[in-house]
């Protein structure tokens, strides 16, 4: 967007009247968006819980093997693939589909036509994830990592997103004329990328398998582009389209902007064959990933100078608004997980880190400090618009935070620590293997601490979001934010 | 405008199209199409197909999710110390895995990789008592006990199963009753006692011999 472009959207140079058909505009987008992306983003919520159970459950597992250890439902194995499914898909992608269909809404100025269609699949996707779960538990699990749902799980998830896609691509077959916006491009290439490699990845690995050992370059190849052509493209959509909104300033560079997604485009979807460095392949087709991985930079550097530079001059708003700071947060760990990624591909390194819990510990960084801390920010900024009610208690939101941030800090810390001790002590082949596991044990209790953090920052999260929801009183028209700002102080960031 | 449009569609398509040929249909192609040889000393096609058992012990292995800390593929030297460890005689090559149906080469090593736990540990009996309870073979693991893999009973009045496991005393259950495997952990034991990754004469065989200790 350039500077000219902004200042027209946000109506800054507009007439009275033209400001009021803009507001308009907004309120009936709003509108027709309230029901189904309020279902994708209200049970994104729960699922978020239920995935912090979960992973609580998995975590205390690793330190203390006794813990739920008589029914076969609670196993290790069964509840670390529900944790990473019910995130993956209940949390992560339903609150992406609610975010991302209601970010091109806004940005195309039209409204969502087909809200009627798109609750009922909001709610098949959701019968989607129940019975997958439900699959995971009972023993049905698929053992292919990413994709444990078992098959009559799938369809429900497939014509759900069928919907979705069909959803988006009608919001810009009718968006007012004008220019196309960097949030644009991310968010509707990722509803092409998520189907196009869910179907096939599916269709390879568990509906008609390939021979087995073509299977783990196509799973690599799937879980790392969930990641990073799905989950990466509608979060830094959001942050292109927050961070510049709550600021009031457009964003550094337009030309970067489009120069990182192309790159991002084309060396992202190469990535995921550096997970088999070391194992029965040839050379060149892990080499391929690696070569890839290192050129993220190129991607990764243009949204860092964009996001960040954008930013300077406008830090103390970090103080007030809660979803800048959820977003900021979110960008920073973008940077830091990425270069990190480009680092742990490199065979060298790889060797270490790989098959040890730092790589768990640079999963959570990605999933949760970079994708989920931008939509919990997206999502407070979201719900407001939609029920057009404020949300009811700033301390909830700073309980969230603070809950999420040291949560997160913690678990990766130390467990990046612990895994680095593990990946350097497998390496010598004079350490035997169990002073190794019984080396990792305060890390993986230090993970538990972290986790626990996280999960009631998330009970802080869903208290306040039905709290919202069910409480109507009108809790008047300015933001909940951290800190009331002082007089002179306008800019109404939420 | 709506050209601009077509633009990210297109562009969105054909750089996902890129990566789909290499990164999946190569590996089709190249990695999906092997198939059994004869051995060079005994003749006997290798690497064997699994028995039923094995195949369903393979079921149990990965709906119990044994892959999440188990990893099934051996490494050169040069990279880690699988060789050192006793985990392979040589690194594992696509070859091996032909026959695997489902692929459990794994991304984590909180436990010992198991390309070759059947050479390394063939003992059912071994086998069965770790899955009962880690604790009883290898103290201070962190593997979780699969207990319910197992049934405890009444000793019957002809005297104890034949199949029941001996447990060291602070394992066992109390007075009068005796533990006995299900079917389940049987195949399981079977599908683990067959992993022999590394041990059969495939064509690249003596090429991987050799470049697993290359530093």
């Amino acid at each position: 967007m350039t500077a000219s472009d902004f200042t027209k959207t946000e109506g800054l140079s507009a007439s009275p009247a033209e400001q009021r058909e803009m507001l308009q505009r907004r309120l009936e987008i709003d509108r027709a968006a309230r029901w189904p992306v309020g279902i994708f983003l209200g049970s994104s919520i729960l699922w978020l819980v239920l995935g912090s159970l979960l992973a609580l459950a998995a975590s205390i597992k690793m330190h203390d093997p006794e813990f739920l250890a008589n029914n076969p439902w609670l196993t290790f194995g069964r509840v670390r693939p529900a944790h990473l499914n019910v995130v993956a898909y209940g949390w992560l992608s339903t609150a992406g589909i609610g975010i991302g269909l209601w970010i091109l809404s806004r940005l195309c100025g039209v409204a969502i036509e087909e809200y009627r269609s798109l609750a009922l699949a909001a709610l098949l996707w959701n019968v989607g994830n129940v019975v997958g779960t439900w699959g995971i538990l009972r023993g049905d699990s698929t053992a292919v990592e990413w994709l444990e749902y078992p098959t009559y799980a799938a369809p429900f998830l497939l014509i759900s997103f069928a919907f979705v896609t069909m959803t988006a691509f009608s919001i810009m077959r009718r968006r007012r004329p004008g220019h196309i916006y960097i949030s644009q491009f991310y968010i509707m290439a990722g509803f092409i990328w998520l189907p196009a490699l869910f179907f096939t990845a599916h269709g390879l690995l568990v509906l008609f398998p390939v021979q087995a050992p073509a299977q783990p370059p196509i799973n690599w190849w799937y879980a790392h582009n969930v990641l990073g052509l799905w989950f990466t493209p509608i979060a830094l959509g959001a942050v292109y389209y927050l961070i510049p909104k709550i600021i009031g300033k457009p964003i550094h560079s337009y030309y970067l902007s489009i120069i990182g997604f192309w790159s991002l485009a084309f060396f992202y979807a190469w990535n995921g064959m550096h997970h088999l460095i070391g194992g029965p392949y040839p050379a060149f087709l892990i080499t391929a990933s690696v070569v890839a991985s290192v050129m993220m930079f190129i991607p990764v550097v243009t949204v860092a100078i964009n996001h960040h530079f954008t930013m300077i001059g406008h830090f103390k708003d970090l103080k007030y608004s809660p979803t800048l700071r959820f977003v900021v947060f979110g960008a920073m760990s973008y940077t830091l997980v990425s270069f990190q990624g480009s680092l742990s591909a490199i065979r060298e390194l790889n060797y270490i880190t790989h098959f040890t819990h730092y790589t768990i510990a640079h999963a959570h960084l990605g999933a949760y400090a970079f994708a989920s801390m931008v939509f919990f920010g997206a999502i407070y900024y979201i719900m407001p618009r939609l029920l057009e009610r404020e949300w009811p208690s700033r301390g909830l939101i700073r309980m969230h935070f603070w809950g999420s941030a040291i949560g997160i800090t913690i678990y990766f810390v130390m467990l990046s620590r612990g895994g680095l001790l593990q990946g350097i002590e497998l390496n010598l082949k004079e350490t035997p293997f169990m002073e190794i596991v019984e080396a990792t044990i305060p890390y993986l209790k230090w993970r538990s601490v972290g986790g626990s953090l996280m999960t009631i920052g998330h009970l802080a999260f869903m208290v306040s979001f039905v709290w919202m929801v069910i409480d109507r009183r009108n809790r008047g028209s300015e933001p909940t934010l951290f800190a009331n700002r002082k007089p002179g102080e306008t800019k109404s960031a939420s | 405008m709506s050209n601009r449009f077509r633009f990210i569609l297109i562009g969105s398509i054909l750089t996902f199209a890129s990566a789909f040929g290499g990164l999946v249909l190569l590996p089709v192609w190249g990695l999906g199409n092997f198939e059994q040889v004869p051995d060079p000393e005994t003749g006997e096609m290798i690497p064997p197909l699994l028995t039923n058992q094995e195949q369903r012990g393979l079921q149990v292995y990965v709906k119990n999710g044994c892959i999440y800390c188990h990893s099934q593929q051996v490494h050169p030297e040069r990279a880690r110390t699988d060789l050192a460890r006793g985990w392979g005689s040589r690194r594992t090559v696509a070859h091996d895995y032909m026959n695997q149906g489902r692929a459990q080469l794994g991304t984590m090593r909180t436990g010992p990789d198991l390309s070759n736990i059947g050479v390394r540990n063939p003992s059912l009996t071994w086998h069965l008592l770790h899955l009962y309870d880690p604790q009883t073979t290898s103290p201070g693991s962190i593997m979780p006990p699969f207990r319910f893999l197992f049934e405890e009973q009444e000793i019957g009045e002809a005297g104890p199963s034949p199949d029941a496991l001996s447990i060291p005393a602070g394992f066992a259950p109390p007075e009068g009753r005796e533990v006995v495997p299900t079917a389940e952990v049987l195949d399981l034991v079977a599908y683990l006692q067959s992993l022999r990754l590394s041990e059969y004469e495939v064509p690249e065989a003596a090429a991987a011999r050799i470049e697993s200790v290359i530093e």
